[in-house]
């Protein structure tokens, strides 16, 4: 009897040894992700302590000035979101092509192979590369100049991998069930891809794009390599005009900054006043990015709901 | 997206930036500015000014590539004026020679570089040349880490520098005007090309030291405390200001920083009128951006000298330590 008690008292020992341990890890587990948290959150709260006394619609609708409390972001909103949509409009159809090909189309041999570990390698390069292979290819091989059109194809460069990527892990989370019942009632790849595999990718793959961009959009290195401006008071010429054809491309060709940029030029200063004004730049550039990914989250719940397996 | 509320509020915001967007004039000049950080202050203060006055006719826009960047943009014909915290180098004179690019060359304030202490600092407060030399040449590395060790008279306290990166105007001058030989320095101190973090490190303790431009200096003067130079035996100390960089006498930490003008490009009638309206506001609007304007006949003689176009450099690609503006005018440009 005593016996009994004795090990069912060693296997209470043990089973609370184990719950200690489980806590501890619990806790330690708490506690990393705290760093992190925190950390962004101490931050953040810094950026809107700074800045937010700074943010009114004047910020943002005036030019960078030597007087800081008149200086505004206006050229570097207006720039970033040109070249964001520029990066979209290259890095979204050619990652989710190439996404496609490779998942759908390519035949598995050793070329495949290659170019899937080096799309994966191009994930991982740091930006100021790009920056470098931008400046020579696109400002003086083909001549774009220092231009949005320059800054957008090298954001969309950066980015490409993050695209096809997402693409490639959107489409092969699709059951093969679905691929199956297509061929079977005897659909093309096309159309199986087209009517099948395409549209129950897009939440992934607008995800993985939107992720990419909020990316983009912070990017500092590269777009300075490739001779964005720091002063500049005007605004590309607009996208419509009132005489046929009503659109004009001229925009691309423009001289720009961006918002890091300025973010950037302003902390360098010598006055505190600026560092003001480039917390509260900050602090828009935060905000871009969040809605960014709200937006991704928002969509891929929109579009989730339509799928029915 | 049939909600029409929805729909409603996006016509709204697309319409509302169209309008913002086609308020800029179009089809009008551009300036094409690029180059030192140390003189963007100045330029962009100028380029504000001159398109408020042109009322967005001509269009100024102003990057910072660094000097020697600025350089290459400038000889491979990019940029119309070219902003430079030391005179046009001997490589650089060769790659405009090649490029068939002739330039004007115009001093347009003082930089007086600033040597600062923490301000419970109270045994270095002035300082010789000499001393700054043992502190700063190749040979100090790892052997000079007390300031005693430079003079008895200070404490037995470690030494804790702090100074501009390699690539900075500003490094390359101090070093040639404190060592002897640009560039030549001792790599052990804390080095950023932010001068704020500069700024920083010194506040924040009693044993540093640091050098940068003085309109850091400025806007921080309840942090630090500027030491006062004495420029040789027997001379008075003398500390950065208006008046002592003006007259001469903060000698030889002040120096002139520049503008280079492609010369085909001053015929322009935008950029003929973007520099002559440079000169005409420089005194107030280098004032304001805490440089230190030159003589107002120093901007007269850029003027004539743009009038004239009076191409080269004055320096023969070698940087000169301690030269007054007067010296400066006298020198002929040659390119």
């Amino acid at each position: 009897m005593s016996e009994q008690t004795e090990r069912v008292r060693k296997i209470r020992q043990l089973i609370a040894a184990h719950k200690r341990w489980d806590l501890f890890f619990s806790m330690l587990g708490l506690m990393a992700l705290m760093v992190g948290v925190l950390t962004f959150t101490a931050l953040f709260a810094q950026m809107v302590v700074d800045g937010l006394p700074r943010l009114s619609p004047d910020f943002f609708t005036s030019f960078p000035s030597r007087k800081p409390e008149q200086a505004g972001i206006l050229s570097a909103w207006v720039g970033s979101i040109l070249v964001m949509i520029v990066t979209a409009a290259t890095a979204v159809p050619l990652g989710v092509g190439a996404g496609i090909y490779l998942e759908e189309y390519a035949p598995k041999n050793w070329v495949t192979d290659l170019i899937e570990i080096n799309v994966t390698n191009l994930a991982g390069i740091p930006s100021i590369v790009y920056g470098l292979l931008a400046l020579g290819l696109f400002v003086y091989q083909f001549g774009l100049g220092q231009s949005i059109a320059t800054a957008g194809l090298t954001l969309g460069l950066l980015i490409l991998p993050v695209v096809i990527l997402a693409t490639r892990e959107a489409i092969r989370s699709i059951p093969a069930a679905i691929r199956e019942g297509a061929y079977a009632l005897g659909a093309t790849k096309w159309q199986t891809t087209s009517h099948h595999i395409l549209p129950y990718s897009l939440p992934g793959i607008m995800t993985g794009a939107i992720i990419g961009m909020a990316r983009a959009i912070g990017e500092t290195a590269p777009v300075i390599t490739i001779g964005a401006l720091t002063f500049i008071a005007f605004l590309p010429p607009p996208p419509v005009k009132a005489e046929a054809p009503f659109v004009s491309l001229e925009w691309l060709m423009s001289p720009f900054t961006v918002m890091p940029i300025q973010m950037f030029n302003w902390t360098s200063r010598p006055e505190a006043a600026f560092h003001h004004n480039a917390a509260a730049a900050g602090l828009v550039l935060v905000v871009m990015t969040l809605s960014m990914n709200a937006i991704a989250i928002y969509i891929r719940y929109r579009l989730r709901k339509r799928i029915k397996w | 997206m049939k909600d029409p509320l929805e729909i409603k509020a996006l016509r709204l915001a697309i319409g509302s930036l169209l309008a913002l967007v086609s308020t800029a004039a179009f089809g009008a000049q551009i300036v094409k500015i690029d180059g030192s950080s140390t003189v963007y202050p100045i330029t962009e203060a100028v380029a504000e000014e001159f398109q408020k006055a042109k009322r967005g006719a001509v269009r100024v826009t102003v990057g910072i590539s660094g000097t020697g960047g600025g350089f290459k943009k400038f000889c491979r014909g990019e940029t119309d004026i070219s902003n430079a915290s030391r005179p046009i180098k001997k490589s650089e004179m060769e790659a405009c020679r090649k490029a068939g690019i002739e330039y004007i060359e115009m001093p347009v304030a003082f930089d007086a570089l600033t040597v600062v202490i923490n301000p419970k600092n109270t045994w270095a407060r002035s300082m010789t040349v000499a001393e700054l030399k043992k502190m700063w040449e190749p040979a100090a590395q790892r052997k000079i880490e007390k300031w005693n060790q430079i003079n008895p008279s200070w404490p037995d306290a470690p030494l804790k520098l702090f100074g501009p990166g390699a690539d900075s105007g500003t490094f390359e001058y101090f070093t040639e005007a404190v060592v002897g030989k640009a560039k030549s320095s001792r790599g052990d101190f804390t080095a950023s090309e932010d001068d704020n973090v500069l700024v920083q490190g010194v506040s924040r303790d009693v044993n540093a030291l640091g050098y940068f431009g003085y309109a850091y200096f400025a806007e921080n003067q309840k942090r630090l405390n500027a030491v006062a130079v004495v420029p040789a035996k027997g001379k008075p100390a003398v500390g950065p200001s208006a008046e002592t960089v003006e007259n001469g006498t903060y000698q030889p930490l002040s120096r002139p920083i520049f503008i280079y003008i492609n010369a085909k490009s001053a015929k322009k009638s935008e950029v003929r009128e973007f520099v002559e309206f440079f000169n005409k506001q420089a005194d107030m609007l280098v004032r304001e951006v805490k440089y230190v304007p030159l003589p107002p006949k120093a901007y007269a003689h850029n003027l004539d000298q743009l009038k004239a176009m009076t191409v080269g450099t004055r320096f023969g690609g070698e940087s000169k330590v301690g030269l007054t503006i007067d010296e400066l005018m006298a020198l002929e440009a040659k390119l």
